[in-house]
C-alpha cells in the first residue's frame, strides 16, 4: 500500500466545459460487448462527463474519458497512460475513451515526449489521478447509503456495499462525486491487485489506425489553408540569389517568398510545391564553415591526437596503471550521421491571427512550439493553441521545433492558415542529425587479466559530451580518465533515440569484448566480475547505475541465449544501461556456406514493473530492430554542406527480411516502471558485431557494418533460426 | 489541367488535376482520402501502396492521368466497410502498429497478396512484404498478423 500526501495542485485543475481535447478516440472498435449497453457518440459522453481532474472525466453513462497530455509516437503512450489511471479507478476497461489533450501548461507539467522519462515522471501523478476519483466515487456512495465508506467495494466500474445489498455504476455517482472535495491523501492499490497494469492491453487507436482515419499531422486539412514547401541552405551556406521565375510559372503556385536564408514556395496542394521546388534555383555562397565528410575524418584525427580535451571524470592513477600494465588494449570506434527520418515527414499547421495563433501537428515538445511562436510574433504564450496530432515518428527529431517555427513565420508573412510540408528529401538534408563521433578506448590489463586501467576519448562533430561518465564500466575499475572534445559544426544535430549511447554501447561493448578476449576470459564472467568489484566497492562512490539490476540482466540473458553451450553457434554479448532500464542482449551467428547468419537475439530487458507486456515487447523488439538496422545500413555522408543520400534508394532503413527472430524476457526487480523508449537500442550493435567478431575473427570497429573493410568478401545474412 | 474520372472505392470521382499529379496527392489533397500516406515518394517504401485493379501499387509514383476511366482504385478507406477485412482483424488481434503511419500500406499490401496467395509460407510473407518499410520495426509483428489473416 503506498500513500501520497503532497498534492500538486496542476494534477487537480478541473477541465472546464468540453473542449479540452483535439482528438477523441474511442477503441470499442465493432461494437460494445453488451447488446443492452448503451452505446454514446464520443459528443455525447464528452457533453454530459464531469470532471474529476486533469487526467480524468466520468459520465453519467458510466463512459470514463482520460486525457493523455504526451505526444504518442509510437511509444504506446496513449494506451500505457490511461491503463495506470483506469487501475487506480478500477475502471472496466471497455469504458474507457481517451483524448489526446492539447498543450496545457497549468494543468500538466512535462508534457513532451523525450527521454523515455513519461511514465517515470508520471507514474505516481496517474495513480494518484484514478485513485481519487475512485476515493470521492466511493464517498459519494457511502453518504447517498448511508453506510460507512470503508465497507464499501468496487470492481470494473460498479460500486458495492455486501451488508446493505446495494450496488451503484460509476456512473451513477459521478455527478454527486464530481462535486465533493478531493482528499488530500488517498491509498493505492497494492500492486498485486492490479487487473489492467501487467495485461496486453491493445493501442487505443488501433481501429483508426487500421482504417485510415486522419490522425497524423500530415492528415490535417482546414478549408481554406495554403500549402507551403521551403527551400532551406546547406549547412554553412547562405543565399546570394534566388531565380524563381520558373517556380511561379507552376499552375497551382501563388507566391514565392525569400525570409530567413530560406525560400517559401506557397500553392493550393501539394504536388504543384513538390514540382516548383525543382524549378527554383537558388545560388549559395558559403557563410562559415563547409564541410564534407573527409573534412570530418581529418577533425576526428585532429582531435584525438593534439585536441584539448574536457575531463569529465578521473579516478585512482591512470598514468600509473598505464605505466605498470602487464597488457594494454587499444582500439578506436567510429559511426557517421544518422538522419532521424520518421516515416512521416516533418509538417505543421499554423495560423497566425491579429494577437494569437493556432498550431497543429506533430511535436514532441508543444511547449516548446508554443515558446517559439509567442517569441517569433512577440504576443503572450498563452495566446497560442497547441493541438497535438498522433505523430508517424519521432525519433528525437520532434523534439526541435524548427519547423513549426517555419510554419508560424509563413502564415504571418502570408497571413493565411496553412500547412508546412517536408519532402523526403528536405527531412532527410534539412538537419538536426544523430552526431558523427569517434572513440579512442584504452584498457591497462594485470598479469592475472584483470582492467586495472580504463580511458575513453571521445570526439564528436556537434555531439556536445559524447561520453557517458558515469556509467559501466566507471565504479568498476579503480583508474580511469574519461574525456571528450567537440567540433561546432555548422551541420544541425539532435538528440537520436537514446542520444550518445545509441553509439557509445556499441563502440564500449565491442571494446570490452575485445578486452575480455585480451584478458582469456569469457566476456559475460569479464562482465559480472567488474560488477561484483562495483558492487562491493564502487570506485569514485557512488555509482550512476545499480550493479545489481546489470548484473540481474546479464545472467537472464546469459541463462536464455544458452551462452555459451552450443559450438555452432557464434555468440556476441552486449549489456547497457541508459534512461534508468537495462538491457543485456545475446545475438547469435551460425556459420552456412562461409557465410554468417544472423539468427536471433535475445534480450533481457530490467524496466521495473511492466504496464503494457504488448507495449513493453514492441519496444524492445522495436528499439533492437532500430539499433541493429543503424548499425548496418545508416550512413549519412556529406559534400560541401549537403547531405549525398537524400532519400530512401540511399539512405537505407532495415527492411522486413533483415530482421532476425528477437526473443524477449523481462527481470522482475520490483521497481517502479521505467522508460522502455529507448534503452533497447544500445546494447544491439555491440551484441551483433561481438558474433560477427567471434565467427569471423573480424572487428567492425566502425558503423554502418556493411560498408566496411570486413565485409568486403563475405555476405552477412540474416535468416530466422 | 485536365478533367479525370477516377473510380475509387466503388465510387466515381471527377477531378480538375494536372495530368502528372501522383494518384497519392489527388486521393490526399484533392478527396480527402488521407488514410494514403505520404513517405518517400520515388516508391522506396510503400507507405502510399493502395490496389490498382486488385493490385498493390505505390501511389505515389502513378500518374493519375495514365488511369483509365475503366480502372478500379481501393484504398485503406474502401479496404471494408467497417474495418472488418481479415487483414484489419488480424493487425487488430496482433496489436501491430506502433507509430501506425506505415501501417495503411502494410495493410493494403498484405491483402493484395493474400487475394493472390491465401496460404503462402513465412518465407513468401517475408518476400511480399519487404517492399514496405516500417521506420519503428514492427516487422515480427506484421509477418504474424499476415500469417494469421491467411487463416481468418
Ligand atoms: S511514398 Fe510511395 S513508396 Fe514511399
Ligand atoms: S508503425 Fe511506425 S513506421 Fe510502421
Amino acid at each position: 500500500m503506498g500513500t501520497l500526501t503532497k498534492t500538486n495542485r496542476r494534477d487537480f485543475l478541473k477541465i472546464a466545459g468540453t473542449t479540452a481535447g483535439g482528438l477523441f478516440i474511442g477503441f470499442n472498435w465493432l461494437a460494445c460487448d453488451s447488446p443492452k449497453m448503451e452505446v454514446l457518440t464520443n459528443e455525447e459522453i464528452l457533453a454530459q462527463a464531469k470532471n474529476f481532474n486533469a487526467y480524468l472525466s466520468i459520465s453519467p453513462s458510466g463512459d470514463v474519458v482520460i486525457y493523455s497530455p504526451n505526444p504518442e509516437l509510437g511509444q504506446n503512450i496513449k494506451t500505457s497512460f490511461p491503463m495506470v489511471v483506469a487501475e487506480e479507478l478500477d475502471a472496466d476497461w471497455k469504458r474507457v475513451r481517451v483524448i489526446q489533450a492539447n498543450l496545457d501548461t497549468e494543468k500538466f507539467d512535462r508534457q513532451l515526449t523525450g527521454g523515455s522519462g513519461a511514465m517515470p515522471h508520471s507514474w505516481e501523478r496517474l495513480r494518484k489521478a484514478g485513485a481519487t476519483a475512485r476515493y470521492l466515487l466511493v464517498a459519494a456512495a457511502a453518504k447517498e447509503w448511508g453506510v460507512p465508506a470503508a465497507e464499501i467495494t468496487t470492481d470494473a466500474g460498479m460500486i458495492y456495499h455486501k451488508g446493505s445489498g446495494k450496488e451503484a455504476s460509476y456512473g451513477d455517482m459521478a455527478t454527486a462525486a464530481s462535486m465533493l472535495e478531493a482528499p488530500e491523501e488517498v491509498t493505492f492499490k497494492d500492486k498485486k491487485d492490479f487487473k489492467i497494469i501487467g495485461t496486453p492491453v491493445k493501442n487505443v487507436e488501433n481501429a483508426a489506425i487500421f482504417t485510415g482515419k486522419p490522425l497524423f499531422g500530415l492528415d490535417f486539412y482546414r478549408e481554406g489553408m495554403m500549402h507551403a514547401m521551403i527551400q532551406r541552405p546547406p549547412f554553412g551556406m547562405k543565399i546570394k540569389s534566388v531565380d524563381d521565375s520558373a517556380t511561379r510559372a507552376v499552375a497551382g503556385i501563388s507566391d514565392v517568398l525569400t525570409f530567413d536564408n530560406s525560400v517559401a514556395i506557397i500553392g493550393n496542394s501539394t504536388w504543384p510545391l513538390m514540382k516548383a521546388k525543382k524549378l527554383l534555383k537558388v545560388e549559395y555562397e558559403a557563410d562559415g564553415l563547409v564541410e564534407s565528410t573527409s573534412d570530418h575524418d581529418r577533425l576526428f584525427r585532429e582531435m584525438l591526437d593534439n585536441g584539448k580535451a574536457e575531463e569529465r571524470r578521473r579516478d585512482g592513477n591512470v598514468e600509473m596503471a598505464f605505466k605498470n600494465a602487464a597488457q594494454v588494449v587499444a582500439a578506436e570506434y567510429q559511426c557517421p550521421f544518422l538522419s532521424h527520418s520518421p516515416m512521416e515527414p516533418m509538417n505543421f499547421f499554423a495560423h497566425v491571427k491579429e494577437n494569437s495563433a493556432e498550431l497543429i501537428g506533430p511535436t514532441q515538445t508543444p511547449d516548446r512550439a508554443a515558446s517559439a511562436a509567442a517569441e517569433i510574433l512577440g504576443i503572450p504564450k498563452e495566446n497560442i493553441t497547441v493541438e497535438i496530432t498522433r505523430l508517424g515518428g519521432g525519433f528525437g527529431r520532434r523534439l526541435r521545433a524548427d519547423y513549426v517555427e517555419e510554419a508560424v513565420k509563413v502564415s504571418k508573412m502570408i497571413n493565411a492558415p496553412v500547412k508546412v510540408t517536408w519532402s523526403r528529401e528536405d527531412d532527410i538534408t534539412g538537419g538536426a542529425y544523430r552526431p558523427a563521433v569517434r572513440y579512442r578506448f584504452e584498457a591497462a590489463l594485470d598479469a592475472e587479466g584483470n582492467m586495472v586501467g580504463y580511458k575513453l576519448k571521445g570526439a564528436g562533430i556537434n555531439a556536445g559530451n559524447s561520453t557517458r561518465q558515469d556509467n559501466f564500466p566507471s565504479g568498476a575499475v579503480d583508474n580511469v580518465l574519461i574525456e571528450s572534445i567537440d567540433h561546432k559544426s555548422p551541420i544541425t544535430t539532435n538528440p537520436w533515440r537514446a542520444p550518445i549511447t545509441n553509439f557509445l554501447a556499441y563502440a564500449e561493448q565491442s571494446f570490452l569484448d575485445e578486452v575480455a578476449i585480451a584478458a582469456k576470459k569469457d566476456p559475460v564472467e569479464f562482465r559480472l566480475n567488474l560488477l561484483e568489484k562495483a558492487k562491493a566497492n564502487p570506485v569514485g562512490g557512488e555509482l550512476g547505475y545499480d550493479a545489481d539490476r546489470m548484473i540481474g540482466v546479464i545472467k537472464t540473458a546469459a541463462e536464455k541465449s544458452n551462452w555459451g553451450k552450443d559450438p555452432n553457434v557464434s555468440q556476441g554479448f552486449s549489456v547497457y544501461f541508459s534512461h534508468r532500464t537495462y538491457v543485456a542482449q545475446v545475438a547469435d551467428i551460425v556459420m552456412e556456406n562461409g557465410s554468417p547468419v544472423l539468427k536471433k537475439i535475445t534480450a533481457a530487458t530490467d524496466c521495473g514493473m511492466v504496464i503494457n507486456p504488448t507495449g513493453a515487447n514492441h519496444q524492445v523488439r522495436g528499439g533492437i530492430v532500430d539499433g541493429m538496422g543503424h548499425a548496418m545500413y545508416g550512413n549519412l555522408t556529406f559534400e560541401a554542406g549537403l547531405p549525398i543520400q537524400k532519400n530512401f534508394d540511399k539512405y537505407r532503413l532495415i527492411r522486413m527480411k533483415e530482421v532476425p527472430q528477437v526473443d524477449v524476457h523481462y527481470v522482475d526487480s520490483g521497481f517502479d516502471p521505467t522508460g522502455l523508449g529507448e534503452p533497447a537500442l544500445p546494447p544491439t550493435g555491440g551484441a551483433v558485431a561481438n558474433a560477427i567478431y567471434k565467427a569471423t575473427e573480424r572487428r567492425l570497429r566502425s558503423q554502418p557494418f556493411i560498408e566496411q573493410k570486413e565485409f568486403q568478401d563475405i555476405k552477412l545474412e540474416i535468416r530466422r533460426a | 489541367m485536365a478533367t479525370l474520372n477516377l473510380k475509387i472505392n466503388g465510387r466515381t470521382h471527377s477531378v480538375d488535376v494536372e495530368e502528372d499529379t501522383p494518384l497519392l496527392w489527388v486521393l490526399r489533397d484533392h478527396l480527402g482520402l488521407v488514410g494514403t500516406k505520404y513517405s518517400c515518394g520515388i516508391a522506396q517504401c510503400g507507405a502510399c501502396t493502395v490496389h490498382l485493379n486488385g493490385e498493390a501499387i505505390f501511389s505515389c509514383s502513378m500518374p493519375v492521368s495514365s488511369l483509365a476511366s475503366s480502372d478500379e482504385v481501393t484504398t485503406i478507406e474502401g479496404l471494408s466497410e467497417d474495418g472488418d477485412h481479415p487483414v484489419q482483424k488480424a493487425w487488430e488481434e496482433i496489436d501491430v502498429a506502433q507509430c501506425g503511419y506505415c501501417q495503411a500500406g502494410q495493410i493494403m499490401n498484405a491483402a493484395a497478396f493474400l487475394d493472390k496467395n491465401p496460404s503462402p509460407s513465412m518465407e513468401e510473407i517475408e518476400n511480399a512484404m519487404n517492399r514496405n518499410i516500417c521506420r519503428c520495426g514492427t516487422y515480427h509483428k506484421i509477418r504474424e498478423a499476415v500469417a494469421k489473416a491467411a487463416k481468418i
